[in-house]
């Protein structure tokens, strides 16, 4: 299953490399990694999205998580409702005035924004959910040549009231 | 406000954190904190020959005192000489603070003579670490290093310093904290009251409980409590391998280690248990055998201050965070408020069913005319020393004989490497012990091929005059790799068997220290006597056993708790 763990941690220098040992040593899946500092410059913010088999896994790569010295809080945003978004950045070959059209159209169908022009290609820039951003890959596939692709990986933050604070 | 540089700030802030012993070998970007420590009459210091016996050391004097062990060395392979030291503390969760010298700080990244990333390499086997960039931030970095070492699940903490940073040409206002607090930090001590609650019910209600004691019931000074429950409520008590001497070894309660190498009876009462209270262990695989034929029919109760410990391995149905001397002792006070007590009826039979399974008298094992067997000489020891040693050990069939033949009477009493398995852990960890307590009699039982892994250190205790003894359980092989081998691969003793083991008595001699040559039964408890005699004097007595002997009980892989071999010829699931 799909999960989304937020890590608040002190933004100190060592304090990513030890998350990222964690999981290499313990052989736990990192799907994607976004750090960040926070408004408050002594903390950073950490979304990860792994697969794990079973709840227990999940259970025991929070625990982990939070037994290191540098973590404040940890908590699982899929369990309960949330929002999450993934920026892409991503160059397509537009090797004519139909498939620009095409693209201009697909772009503007899923809310994305050509953000670079050449003769040759365009830069689309595209945030949303993972799946949006598959399947806005996907369609673009159909009619064109995807050049390059860059993903940020997701953030993500919890609905409601409930808020993760140092 | 007095001004010191940074080398002089390590020494002082050790000094005002109360650290008497430390030990290490020094080199060239710890130079300037050699020379503090050599104007400092407060902290004394031992030379090692190898650093990681250095490590083993200071992991012993900390397991036998319960204080924080200190280590000092220099960058690059002093630092990584210390890996396996580091790795064998944290396996067992034993405190210790280790400071590594480090290239200057504008040259790290370069390449330089002697660098290697020791954060880096150090990370996935330390609690935590710090690197120093400026000479200000050691003080704190040093009261916290010593914090985080030693509260909550202890272990080792890491600290580098630059060489740049230790200038004695620089001097910086210093002050030591008097406390420390981290915000990301703080470990729970006491156990939530409901479950607090819970736990005491299902203790009273079980009919079959049996109490399973680890390492952590020592770390945490719980031992009197565990007794006092035990008694209370006249429960059936196993020790884990790191567990041994939390409850004493010959009290009748008392029904021997559990795990691979446990008694008959531990094993076939935790598969009948209905109960299983965990006290500071962690059901290791070495304890549990095939998680999935683990105890079918007991409910699982946990304490453990760590809560990845708690259901890593084995679901826990009543899981307890905290110390386990304040849980337990919480668990105390409610029994005593509310007056309450189990049915005696129940756990009387249950007590019958134990004494049938003991009857079988599983450790019992056949002398022979022509070899001193390893039983024996743990045996003799035994009664040489009245039960009183402290009782370090190497890694192999002479620690799991020395576990099973030797009751420990109390915590802190057997030192052993017992998460990692570290051979060589044996000889620098009786040194340790020896520092620790100049008047108690401290003996290293080892094999003749983990003795060969740090025996450099018999120069280092010639240095300063550390005289422990050495029993060699001698069988001219690496007994269990040589016995699985037997077992488990058609008998082909692959390296297992060493060709040429010196003479340890002449070794000895040329370290300037007592070799005594022990080939006959008879000569056996003499030795052993005139060993613990020589009281000023290292003495290392060799003992030539038989090589054939296996360790016994002994469980059947993926097989369940009960399943056990119980001698060459003799199965319980068979």
């Amino acid at each position: 299953m799909r999960s989304i763990i937020s890590v608040l941690l002190e933004n100190e220098s060592g304090a990513l490399a030890r998350v990222v040992g964690l999981f290499a040593q313990r052989a736990y899946n990192i799907e994607s990694l976004t750090v960040s500092p926070t408004n408050d410059l002594t903390l950073s913010r950490m979304t990860i999205t792994t697969e794990v088999d079973c709840k227990a896994t999940l259970e025991q790569m929070m625990k982990q998580l939070h037994k290191l010295v540098d973590v404040l809080r940890v908590s699982e945003l899929t369990e309960g409702s949330h929002v999450e978004r993934e920026l892409m950045l991503l160059k397509v070959r537009t090797p004519n005035s139909e498939v620009r059209e095409e693209i201009k159209r697909s772009a503007d169908i899923y809310r994305g924004q050509i953000v670079d022009i050449t003769p040759n290609l365009y830069t689309i820039q595209l945030t949303g959910a993972c799946s949006k951003l598959d399947a806005f890959l996907a369609t673009l596939e159909e009619s064109s040549e995807i050049v390059e692709v860059v993903r940020s990986g997701v953030c993500g933050i919890a609905r409601g009231e409930k808020a993760l604070r140092g | 406000m007095e001004m010191l540089s940074g080398a002089e700030m390590v020494v002082r802030s050790l000094q005002d954190e109360g650290i008497e012993h430390i030990f290490g070998y020094p080199g060239g970007s710890v130079l300037d904190i050699y020379d503090a420590i050599f104007q400092s009459d407060k902290i004394e210091h031992y030379l090692v020959r190898h650093e990681q016996a250095a490590v083993h050391m200071a992991d012993a004097y900390s397991r036998a005192t319960g204080k924080v062990g200190t280590v000092l060395v220099t960058a690059g392979p002093g630092a990584t000489n210390c890996i396996t030291g580091i790795a064998t503390a944290y396996m067992d969760s034993i405190p210790l603070v280790v400071l590594s010298g480090q290239v200057p700080t504008n040259w790290i990244g370069d390449d330089a003579f002697q660098e290697t990333d020791m954060i880096g390499v150090s990370r996935p086997v330390v609690k935590h670490s710090f690197s120093c960039r400026t000479a200000e931030e050691i003080p704190i970095a040093i009261k916290k290093a010593f914090y985080i070492a030693s509260t909550g699940r202890p272990g080792p903490v890491v600290i580098d310093l630059p060489k740049d940073v230790q200038n004695p040409l620089n001097k910086f206002p210093y002050e030591y904290p008097k406390s420390v607090s981290l915000r990301s930090y703080s470990p729970t001590l006491s156990g939530h009251k409901g479950q607090i609650k819970r736990a005491v019910a299902a203790l009273l209600s079980a009919k079959k409980p049996v109490l399973y004691v680890g390492g952590g019931s020592i770390i945490a000074n719980a031992s009197k409590q565990v007794l006092e429950l035990a008694e209370k409520l006249n429960l059936p008590v196993t020790n884990t391998l790191m567990g041994l001497g939390a409850f004493p070894g010959e009290h009748k309660q008392f029904i021997g280690m559990l795990g691979m190498h446990g008694t008959y009876e531990a094993n076939l009462s935790m598969h009948n248990a209905d109960l299983i209270f965990s006290a500071g262990a962690r059901f290791d695989d070495r304890v549990t055998n095939n998680v999935d034929k683990f105890c079918p029919n007991a409910k699982i109760m946990q304490i453990d201050i760590d809560p990845t410990s708690i259901s890593k391995n084995i679901h826990a149905d009543l899981p307890i965070v905290g110390s386990i001397e304040v849980v337990l002792q919480q668990m105390l006070d409610l029994l005593e408020e509310t007056k309450a007590t189990n049915d005696s009826e129940s756990i009387d039979a249950w007590w019958d069913q134990i004494n049938e399974w003991r009857a079988k008298d599983c450790l019992a094992y056949e002398k022979s005319d022509t070899h001193i067997k390893p039983q024996q000489v743990i045996e003799c020891l035994y009664k040489v020393t009245k039960g009183d040693a402290i009782v370090t050990s190497d890694v192999g069939q002479h620690q799991m004989v020395a576990a099973q033949y030797y009751p420990f009477k109390e915590p802190r009493q057997w030192i052993n490497s017992g998460g990692a398995g570290t051979m060589g852990f044996g000889l620098p960890a009786a040194m340790g012990c020896k520092i620790a307590f100049p008047d108690r009699p401290v003996v290293c039982v080892t094999g003749d091929g983990s003795i060969q892994m740090n025996i450099q250190e018999l120069s280092t205790c010639m240095q300063y005059n550390i005289p422990v003894v050495i029993l060699l359980l001698n069988n001219r092989s690496l007994g269990m790799v040589k016995q699985w081998q037997k077992m488990f691969y058609g008998g082909r003793q692959s390296h297992s068997y060493m060709d040429s083991v010196p003479d340890f008595v002449k070794l000895s001699e040329a370290y300037n220290h007592i070799g005594i040559k022990v080939d006959t039964i008879d000569e056996l408890e003499p030795a052993l006597e005139r060993a613990f005699e020589l009281k000023e004097r290292v003495v290392f007595v060799d003992v030539a056993i038989d090589p054939e002997e296996h360790v016994y009980p002994m469980q059947v892989k993926f097989g369940s708790m009960q399943d056990m071999y119980l001698s060459k010829t003799e199965r319980t699931d068979a």
